[in-house]
Order: C-alpha cells, then structure tokens, then sequence
C-alpha cells in the first residue's frame, strides 16, 4: 500500500491540464516591477536608484535580517523608479520598476546548458550560496531556504525530505520541472544534503505523475542515499507536516519546528534553484509557473523572469477568457485571488489560475447540520466548526485554546462543507487576532 | 484587461455537496424498506405516510412564515425526511389524526422551537413517537396481524411484546419462542411492527448504500447494535431460560431502524468517531435495560433521546486527535 499521512484530507479533481505541456519560455517584456518582499521576513533593502543601469542576475535588493533575502534583477535595463505598487495580497509594496533594455546578464553566470556534477564547496560555501541567491522555499511559502539550513543551535537534520508532491489540483510546474530537469533536482538535493550534513534524502511524489517517479527513481540510482517514495493522492500531502508524517511516520509537535524531530523539508523547485546558484552561479530570478484554467485555451507551463506582470502570462496562453470571474496565483485551494492581472510574478508564484463565474460562485450559507465533515477531513486534527462558531462570538481565549494556531490554513473544511459555510474564513480571522494576541503577550 | 475580479479568500473550489443532497440520500436509502411496508401494510401504510410528510411540511412552512419570518427552507429535504421517519415508527393502523399531532409535535417541539434545521437537541421524529407513545399507548401498540394472507383488523402483539408480557406471567422461554415469528421471517419482513420495523434486510440495504455514498460512517449503527448484542448476549449466556438470545434482540423491534438511520442523525448524535461510539454505546446499554427490565417492551427510542441529551456533553469532552499533539 502506498504511503501518506492519516488523518483528514481530501481528494478534489485533479485538473492537471497541463501535465503534457513542456516548460516553453515567455518573452521578455517591456516593463517589469520586483517587489522587495516576495519571501517570508523582512522586505529586502532596495540598493540600486532611479537611472541606474543595471544587468540580469544583478542585485537590486539587499537582506534586511536573518528571515529575509536578496532580490537580484531579472532583467537588464534603466531603473524607472522605486515606487509602491500593488502586489498579490492587495497591499502596496516598495518595487523596483525596470525599463527592460536588450537581455544582457552578468559575466559571472554559467548560462550554458551543460550539466555541472561535481564541485568541492564544503557545507558552509554552499549555505552561502543559497543565501546570496536569494532563494526562498518555491512551493509558495517562500521561506528563505538559508534559514532552514541553519538549524537553531541543539537541532540537528537527519534527513531530507524534497516535496516533488505538488497535491493542489490544476498545478504542474512541478511535475515538469521533474520530467525536464530530474537530473539537476537530485544534484541540487545533493547539495543541500551536504549543506545540512544529512546522510539521506527522500524525494516524494505523488502517484498521479508516474513518469515523474519513474524518471526520478531511475536517475537517482546514480546517486546514494537519495530515495524516490512514492504517494497516495491526498490533499494537502504538500504541506510540510503531512509530507514529514506520509514519508517518516513521524509528528511534528503543535507549535515546534519540522527540524525539532530531525526532518528538513525543500521543494523539488527549491532544489533546483539550489543547482542553479551554486552550479551554475545563478541568482533566483525566473522560475516555472503554470497557467490554466477550464476555460484557458492552452494550459501552459512558462519559465519566468519575476517581475513579469501576470496579464502576459495569461495572454501567451491564449488571453482571459470571457466567463473569469477570479484571477488566483496559486492552486485553487490555498491561492490567492488578485486585484488585477497587473501584478507582477513573484518568487512565491507557482501558478496562476482563472477560475469561472461558475466554479468560484459561493453558494448561499446554510445552518451547521453537524456531519461532522470538517472534522474528518481537518489534517491537524482541529474542530473547523467550533473554532468558526468560537471565532463570530469572538472568544478569543476559547478559540486560542482549540489549537487554533495548529490550522494550515489548507481549506479542506471549507471546501467540502455541504452547508457552504466559509469556515477557512472565519478561523483566518481568529487566527490573525489569537496571533496577535501572542505577540502582544511577549 | 478590464474585468471585473472576484477577490475572495481561498479555497476556491468546493466539493459541491449540499445538505439537500444528504437529505434526499438518506431518504432514497430508506425507500426500500418504505415501500415493503406499502407492500405488507397497504394503503393504511401510505396514508400514515402521506400524512405524516405533509403535515412535517406544512408545520416547517408555516413556522418560517409567520413566527421566524425567514425564508423557508422546506426544499432543503429534512422536513420531508422527518415526516417518513415518524411514519416509519408508528402502527399503520394508528388514527391519521394521532399521526398529525406527531408531526406537529416532531417538527413544531422537536425541530423549529430550537430554531430549525441544525439546532436542535432531540431527533425530532423520535420526539413526536416518543409523544404520541405516552399520549396514545393504546393506539401506538395495535399492530395489524399479517399473519395471515389478507391483513384484516385483528391486532396483533410484536415479538417483543409477547416475550415482555410473558416472562412477566412467568411463562417459559421455550414456550414463547413457538408464539413469535422465525429469525428468517424477521429477516425478510415477514411480522408485524411499525412500518419500519418490519424488514431487517431492506434496512441493511439502505445502511449499505449510505456507507457506500458516505452519508454516514459505520460508527454508530454497528456499534449500537453491537452493543445490544454483547450485552443480550451476555444475559442470554448467564440465563437462556430467561433472556432472549442477542440474534433475537437486534433482529426486533426498532433496533435496526434506530441504529442506522435514527441514531445517525447528523444533527443529534456527536462530531468525532469516539464521541460517536460513546454515543452509541450509550444507546446499545440503555436500550437493552428498558428492554430487559423497563415497563416497555421496545426501548431504543426512549435510549437515542437519553442520549441525544450527552451529545453536547460529549461534543465538548471528546475531542479528535489534534496532529502533533501530546
């Protein structure tokens, strides 16, 4: 029987539309803003000024802290000017607007396609690396990967987990980026073995990309210690604690880090950002994003600069169609809906998902019946309907108190209530203020 | 690109089942054993039916309409279910108009005065049975003798009866046993009950088709009868000469009815998988202690009310396994 984690999941319509579609590269456009925080942690420090002319892979942006990272230009040109623009949550961010003029990329970057196997940077070079690259977990939680690299002192990794899951429905820059850079995913997991002084590496992978295993398995035999597991289609199996649970059979304690119990997480996205900059001496600027959709005319896969707005994605792969009524950068189930196609592509980009008048409409909200539904299907083990019933009485202490600080935020309660009740909503909310609550404590 | 944008929080999708499709799943799971009971009881059967349904209807419409002034919300099927549960717990026999004040009863006390559809504390078709049982004793215990090819008037006492009011003569178990009908009758529907309590197998049916299309797990209904067979099994074992046998037990009464489509009722029985067996536990113990010693000859009705009381209780104590919790 094929592993996952136990408890709670769903298994919504898969939608991978655009599974067969190779990574095509988009064009370059004309116009691009880099926002200065597209990671967990603090915005990055904006180095560059108005009218200064600057080359790709150069930095732009300078870490401001520990949990934060460098943002390096994706393309080369004048700067406009630093402005605030809108970004993807609908909050105005500090960006760098960039007239793009021809594509000339800095000397030190390694842009041939030829595959580097072997170097001999020692563990800390490599953190170095990652750490200048600016590379954040690529999986959409964009958490700078250094600081996973650097575990707090008493902690050690005993193994690596590389999340080639990629459980949310419509989603498949993952799963290309396997079929097409396998080779350069397991050297990248090499690499970060070595960072973390781990001895072993799994590589997970859901069942529905069988030529991805496949591949995988038979490139990592090449490699020690590297493993492909594969997995049972479940919802949210991506997330960090299920992923650790379905390999290892291990729990991560409420409230602790994955590292407390010995297991490092990276995406397979991740790991290759990882080859690229310590490789390939490539700083994080394009990444791979899917666009799809049921009414998108060809579902693609695109290698993008960041800082491309998200309108030319959705116009290489055949324009808006007529019935949108959100536009989500994400999958469907954790995705964010966006203001405007205007909004640049970020680090934390995965996909970007038109969603119809038709699939999106909320139905009216009816009364709790108590199926109890939510509470099998909550992977943490919450009780959605109390923490929701908690959260409008706004008892904050009772709803601390249910765990609510256990959520992940994955929507399965949401999405399978019969009675169309919003509770991912309403537990956000309590969330956001037992949080804060927390904060105000310290 | 100037379209107007939906900004919502996620998840974006939803698995499209709706509290109406529950509703009809539960009603089309029970209508196998709906339809025997036409087909052993007649038209006495359909008109306690009809009745039954319209009247839950018109009670919910009319609630809605003029005291909660809200939109009714009739349409949504559980008014419609209500109505056949009730009509499955009563006699075909019992009067149309005993059948209405149950209704009222069930949908009026039971359902609306909690504040309709999710809120209320007692399964409402058991809040009318049980009603009319304590007001009507005599009409709700007249079953139709169908014995015999053609149902006439002459009334007939359910197994569970006879084997109540003879141990109380002190008549021996051996010579009860020869007055009630054959395991394989109780089976296949063939003695007389209330509409619901007459086929076993068409109810496993229906159980088989909720498992199937996960309307319910199988937590309660086989725990309940589970424990109602330990339990008869254990008294049976310390005194055959007593106590009926545990096959006897389950295969009577309104055991399976009330095990796999009362005591499922999402809205009155517990949240979490343990919760629901402490539940039903509950129901299994008590049911058999009315039974064995109580003054009535069925007691699950009155045991899945007892016990819709702890839900509440048993909501708020027994919790699901948080992940990573200690």
């Amino acid at each position: 029987m094929l592993k996952t984690f136990k408890k709670g999941g769903v298994h919504p319509a898969e939608n991978k539309l655009s599974a067969d579609k190779a990574i095509l590269k988009l064009p370059l456009t004309s116009k691009a803003s880099i926002l200065v925080s597209q990671h967990i942690g603090a915005p990055a420090k904006i180095i560059v000024n108005k009218g200064d002319v600057i080359k790709v892979g150069q930095l732009i942006a300078q870490s401001a802290g520990f949990v934060s990272t460098n943002i390096h230009s994706p393309f080369s040109g004048k700067v406009a000017r630093i402005d605030t623009i809108t970004d993807n949550s609908g909050y105005k961010k500090e960006a760098v607007i960039i007239n793009v003029e021809g594509d000339e990329w800095l000397d030190t970057i390694d842009r041939s396609d030829t595959l580097v196997t072997e170097n001999n940077l020692d563990a800390k070079e490599i953190t170095d690396k990652i750490l200048s690259a600016g590379i954040v977990g690529l999986g959409g939680a964009t958490f700078p990967t250094h600081v996973k690299l650097m575990p707090p002192p008493g902690l050690k990794a005993e193994i690596l987990l590389i999340n080639g899951v990629e459980c949310e429905p419509y989603l498949t820059s993952d799963h290309r980026l396997m079929l097409e850079k396998g080779e350069e995913i397991l050297i990248g997991t090499k690499l970060i073995m070595k960072s973390l002084h781990v001895e072993k590496a799994v590589i997970g992978i859901e069942k529905n990309k069988p030529d991805a295993i496949k591949l995988l398995s038979e490139l990592s035999k090449k490699y020690k210690n590297i493993s492909i597991c594969p997995l049972k289609v479940k919802y949210p199996q991506g997330g960090e604690k299920q992923l650790i649970k379905a390999i290892t059979g291990y729990e991560v304690p409420s409230g602790a880090l994955p590292v407390s119990i010995g297991a490092v997480v990276n995406n397979v996205g991740t790991a290759f950002a990882v080859y690229e900059a310590v490789m390939k001496n490539k700083p994080l600027f394009e990444r791979v994003v899917t666009v799809t959709g049921q009414a998108i005319k060809e579902p693609s896969n695109f290698r993008v600069r960041l800082g491309t707005p998200v309108s030319e994605l959705i116009e290489a792969a055949g324009g808006l169609p007529e019935d949108t009524a959100r536009i989500i950068s994400g999958g469907p189930m954790m995705g964010k809906a966006i203001a405007s196609a205007d909004v640049p592509i970020t680090k934390g980009t995965s996909g970007i998902l038109i969603i119809s008048e038709k699939e999106g409409h909320r139905k009216p909200i009816g009364n709790c019946i108590r199926c109890g539904r939510c509470i099998s299907v909550c992977p943490m083990g919450l009780e959605p309907y109390l923490l929701m019933a908690l959260s409008e009485i706004k008892n904050w202490e009772h709803v601390e108190s249910e765990k609510v600080m256990d959520c992940i935020e994955c929507g399965s309660c949401s999405y399978t209530c019969p009675a169309n009740r919003p509770l991912l909503d309403h537990i956000r909310f309590g969330k956001n203020k037992v949080s804060g609550i927390i904060r105000s404590r310290k | 690109m100037n379209k107007t944008l939906t900004i919502a929080p996620s998840p974006h999708i939803a698995q499209g089942d709706s509290v109406q499709k529950i509703m009809f799943r539960v009603i089309f799971a029970l209508s196998p054993a709906l339809i025997w009971s036409f087909i052993v009881f007649g038209l006495p059967a359909v008109y306690v039916t009809a009745t039954s349904v319209l009247t839950c209807l018109i009670v919910e419409w009319l609630i809605q309409k003029l005291l909660l002034k809200t939109s009714p919300s009739i349409k949504d099927g559980s008014a419609i279910l209500t109505g056949i549960l009730l009509a499955m717990n009563v006699p075909s026999q019992v009067p149309v108009w005993i059948v209405v004040i149950g209704a009222i009863v069930a949908m009026g006390i039971g359902k609306m005065a909690f504040g309709g559809l999710g809120q209320n504390l007692f399964n409402p078709a058991l809040t009318g049975r049980v009603f009319l049982l304590i007001s009507f004793p005599v009409q709700m215990t007249s079953w139709p003798n169908i014995s015999k090819t053609v149902v006439d008037a002459v009334t007939e006492a359910t197994p569970l009866a006879i084997i109540k009011e003879g141990l109380k003569n002190g008549t021996p178990i051996s010579e009860l046993t020869q007055q009630i009908p054959g395991y394989s009758d109780m089976f296949f529907g063939n003695l007389s009950g209330s509409l619901g309590e007459v086929s076993a197998i068409l109810l496993l049916l229906g159980f088989g088709y909720m498992l199937m299309r996960k309307v319910i797990s199988w937590h309660i209904p086989v725990t309940v009868l589970g424990t109602i067979f330990i339990f008869t099994g254990i008294l049976w074992l310390a005194n055959p000469g007593q106590f009926m046998d545990p096959v006897f037990h389950i295969l009577t009464g309104g055991a399976m009815l009330g095990a796999i489509f009362m005591a499922t009722d999402m809205v009155t029985s517990p949240m979490t998988k343990k919760g629901q067996i402490i539940f039903s536990i509950g129901i299994g113990v008590i049911t058999v202690c009315i039974r064995t010693w109580g003054a009535y000859p069925e007691g699950i009705s009155f045991a899945i009310l007892i016990m819709n009381a702890f839900t509440p209780l048993i909501n708020n104590y027994i919790k699901p396994k948080r992940f990573g919790g200690n």
